[in-house]
């Protein structure tokens, strides 16, 4: 199994990944086998089955509802790549 | 006997009787790793000056009569745990600038009983391996063979005890992070229960999988570590609110009696010999001790990988889209927001990450979602039952660790699909989400370390330290030392 450049393309856009033409070729292959690898879950019958999506069995886990102090804002824009006042700066969204 | 070759409990010993400072073991540790580092490749930070004035702290109290076990003693932890004012890297490039402003439930647990800390250690790029390959910081190598791999993704935690530059370690374990290298660097590793430790301040990879643990010499250690560790933590809502039991207290209680159950899809013909020799003579100890061996099987446990790595990496594809340059960590330069997002990411993730980035992302992708991701959800329900149902009938299961000793460095860096194969045995305990540890039982002819992982009931980590401690006390392959 292989996937296709195009396929891979695709998926690097969802992940917000931009790959070079050599990265490209090599995940294709790579991902590929990975996906015929994991063909094989497809032969086993999971009719009825609940899905787990965790471990141990839990329900809501709520805290009492108490005001408590949290890190400072200094502390908050300390690693900030680019900061505005108290704000997070990014490059212009609109033009 | 050197400082450096201490245990927790020798130390501590020594400490309590005024033997030794913590100042001078923590010296005696730092100029270990000094010597040792240049050969190994443990640490991404050794933060020296902040350990050696923990060091003079923890002798006051100790002067003072205020000693709790880890009171002064020098640990080092993987830098995927959150230490404020201390750089934390995930062994990435995108956090290579990252400090963060607070601190790890389960390192401040350690730290609040005075213990030092000597560094960050070294560990797969968002502990995405098996081989400590893939961080940005460079390799690790295994004490025990300086050409082979020490086993990842907590390679630099498992080394670091091999080759004597800390006396504990901590790890995290998703798919066999902890016990994999601890199998391969001769040491204990132990992952406890899903929700048995806070994840609070551990940076996440796959959120239902991720569990921390300590990495010692023996399974005496790893019982103090694991009690200090254990326990409900507020800021971790999926940690589990149940007794932590003093796990210290039952270790000698032997194994007369026990069921230990041997799953037949562990033992396969594609065994390693020097493995399959290392288990034979395991089962003998055990019989001798007066354990009870029964034959029981796993029956999903070929489809355990398959489901990992649609699991593991849709929720690594979903944790990881934090990495975006806005907030913290690296920012690329850019015109707009999206390149500005898309730059960052792909100049500051390795190879590994990207394509298990791009394999969860496949795998939650619409159209693939419900034959990929929901498909393993499934799956991971019947390999919760084996354990379920296998559980009913022994105490405890003994399998390999791994299915071969440490490999070379570079041997399986260009084939993914193999590399994720050498995990087959320690990723369906993860999958369970129950608990299991790796304890040194034998090396092969070539002289590298085997481990014997035992798997435990939910919560049940008494009863394979119990069983653990048992093994340790009639053999000796843990007092064994790599020569660097």
């Amino acid at each position: 199994m292989r996937m296709t450049v195009t396929e891979v393309e695709y998926v690097a856009r969802l992940a917000r990944l931009e790959l070079t033409p050599a990265e490209k070729e090599l995940f294709a292959g790579q991902m590929g086998a990975i996906l015929g690898y994991v063909e094989k879950l497809k032969g086993l019958d999971t009719e009825g089955i609940t899905p787990t999506s965790h471990a141990v069995p839990m329900e809501n886990s709520f805290r009492e509802d108490v005001a408590f102090s949290s890190i400072s804002l200094e502390n908050a824009l300390a690693n900030a790549p680019d900061r505005a006042g108290s704000f997070f700066a990014v490059p212009k969204v609109i033009e | 006997m050197s400082i450096f070759d201490m245990t927790i409990h020798e130390l501590h010993a020594a400490l309590q009787g005024k033997q030794i400072s913590s100042l001078e073991a923590t010296s005696a540790m730092l100029e270990r790793i000094e010597a040792v580092e240049p050969h190994i490749g443990s640490f991404i930070t050794v933060t020296a000056e902040q350990a050696l004035a923990t060091a003079k702290t923890a002798d006051q109290l100790i002067a003072s009569g205020e000693c709790d076990l880890l009171t002064g003693i020098p640990l080092a932890i993987k830098d995927i745990f959150l230490t404020e004012g201390v750089r934390t890297t995930c062994g990435s490039r995108i956090l290579h600038n990252f400090i963060p402003p607070y601190s790890a439930t389960s390192w401040e647990k350690l730290r609040d009983q005075g213990a030092v800390l000597l560094g960050k250690l070294n560990q797969d790029e968002f502990a995405m391996g098996s081989s400590n390959e893939s961080s940005a910081y460079g390799i690790t190598r295994n004490p025990w063979d300086r050409t082979c791999i020490p086993g990842g993704s907590s390679g630099g935690s498992a080394a670091a005890v091999a080759a004597r530059e800390a006396v504990a370690t901590l790890g995290t374990d998703t798919g066999g992070s902890i016990r994999q290298p601890a199998s391969h660097c001769g040491c204990v590793g132990l992952k406890p229960t899903y929700g048995r430790v806070s994840r609070y301040g551990v940076i996440a990879y796959a959120s239902s999988l991720d569990q921390v643990g300590p990495l010692t010499r023996d399974v005496a250690d790893c019982a103090a570590m694991l009690r200090a560790l254990a326990g409900h933590d507020p800021k971790d809502s999926t940690s589990v609110d149940t007794p932590v039991p003093d796990y210290s207290a039952s270790l000698s209680q032997g194994v007369k009696g026990l069921r230990i159950g041997l799953p037949k899809e562990y033992f396969i013909d594609g065994l390693d010999p020097d493995v399959q020799k290392a288990m034979d003579d395991a089962i003998d100890t055990y019989r001798r001790l007066g354990a009870e061996f029964v034959d029981i099987s796993l029956p999903h446990t070929d489809y355990a990988v398959a489901t990992y790595y649609l699991i593991a990496t849709a929720e690594a594809s979903s944790n990881l889209a934090r990495y975006d340059g806005v907030r913290f960590g690296h920012r690329a330069e850019a015109d707009g927001l999206l390149e500005m997002y898309t730059k960052s990411r792909s100049e500051g993730f390795g190879s590994e990450v990207k394509r298990r980035i791009m394999l969860g992302t496949y795998a939650l992708s619409s159209g693939y979602y419900d034959a990929y991701y929901v498909k393993a959800q499934k799956v991971r329900t019947l390999i919760m039952n084996d354990f379920i149902s296998a559980f009913a009938n022994v105490d405890v299961m003994l399998t390999p660790v791994a299915p071969t000793p440490a490999f070379k460095i570079g041997e399986k860096i260009d084939d993914p699909l193999q590399m994720y194969l050498s995990d087959i045995f320690t990723i369906p305990v993860n999958l369970a989400g129950t608990c299991a540890m790796s304890i040194p039982a034998g090396f092969s002819v070539a002289g590298l370390p085997i481990g014997l992982q035992l798997i435990g009931k939910p919560f049940d980590e008494e009863t394979i330290l119990r069983a653990g401690f048992a093994f340790e006390q009639a053999t000796e392959w843990h007092t064994r030392k790599a020569t660097i």
